[in-house]
């Protein structure tokens, strides 16, 4: 019984949002931060969590990702933002307190939050 | 790591790492027999015997950032704390098996925790990465497909805020049922000693 009223939601939700589609896919802003094992002990996936709860709760389109170990493991969890034409920023040793924070000044405010950088790369190339 | 889940996480991103499309995930808890078992079977690009063999070596990993692969062995002695053991099979292009096996109520078992968030991370993958999820704990059941949710779903990613409540409160509801397994009575406990 629960298996017909799922599939039955399913479907309302596919009416619901299939509108929308071609409107949404257009975002350039990615979000991606590390789950490797390093990123998953450091609390990764509460990050991730953290992550697409403010993003709803804000309606940003934002595509979130996920990549594997990049080497800096003692600065997990780290999340990065990328934007067209925009600085790559790379941000370390985040918490998912520091998420509101983080979508606000960088997302919303345009700037980056300069005590949690690590890492950056210009548009041209590497700083 | 805290959760048992985090270990499964990070073994399904390891099967997302070899290219695999489609996970199988099974838990089977068995009260009387006092065993948990965590089995993830994918069709990735597998390992070749004398890796499968190395694999449980800290020392030993395939990514280029550093030289060090805590994955696996973490989870191997997280099993052998718990009088468990872990087996790694694979061949070259044929996917890989992990099976993971604990006492489940030895002490230092960590609990399953959070699968809806685990299950979520996975699924987020680009490209898409397809879970079939079963846990059975004695006779009750749970079952969550995510190729059957993208079927029903057609163009509508599951990225889309709404899906993704819809996912983790299914899987949530799912496991919470699991977890109303009647608590064992002591004549069935004294009968599973013999």
């Amino acid at each position: 019984m629960a298996k017909i009223k799922s599939i039955e939601e399913l479907k309302k939700l596919r009416e619901d949002l299939e509108r929308g589609i071609t409107a949404r896919s257009q975002t350039s802003t990615r979000i991606i931060i590390g789950m490797g094992t390093c990123g998953i002990a450091a609390g990764a996936r509460e990050v991730l969590q953290a992550v697409m709860k403010e993003l709803d709760a804000r309606k940003i389109e934002a595509n979130v990702e996920t990549t594997s170990c990049i080497g800096m493991c003692a600065q997990e969890p780290l999340v990065d933002i990328v934007q067209a034409g925009k600085t790559r920023v790379t941000y370390g040793n985040i918490k998912p307190a520091m998420v509101p924070r983080l979508i606000e000044e960088h997302l919303v405010g345009g700037r980056l939050v300069q005590d949690w950088v690590i890492a950056r790369l210009e548009p041209e190339g590497i700083r | 790591m805290l959760e048992l889940s985090l270990h499964i996480l990070d073994v399904l991103e390891n099967a997302v790492e070899a290219g695999a499309k489609r996970i199988e995930l099974n838990i089977i808890e068995d009260r009387v027999q006092d065993t948990m078992r965590i089995e993830a079977k994918d069709n990735g690009r597998g390992m070749s015997r004398e890796l499968c063999e190395r694999v449980l070596d800290p020392f030993v990993t395939t990514r280029t950032t550093r030289r060090v692969g805590l994955g696996l062995p973490l989870l191997a002695a997280a099993a052998r704390r718990c009088e468990g053991d872990l087996s790694v099979e694979s061949e070259p292009g044929r996917g890989a098996r992990v099976e993971a096996t604990f006492r489940r109520s030895h002490l230092d078992r960590a609990p399953l925790g959070d699968m809806a968030s685990t299950l979520l991370a996975v699924l987020l993958a680009d490209p898409p990465v397809d879970v079939a999820y079963t846990h059975q704990v004695d006779g009750r059941r749970f079952e969550f497909d995510s190729a059957q949710v993208r079927a029903e779903l057609g163009e509508v990613p599951l990225s889309q805020a709404p899906v993704r409540k819809w996912i983790e409160r299914t899987v949530r509801e799912g496991e919470e049922s699991l977890r109303q397994t009647r608590p064992m009575e002591r004549t069935e406990k004294r009968e599973a000693e013999f």
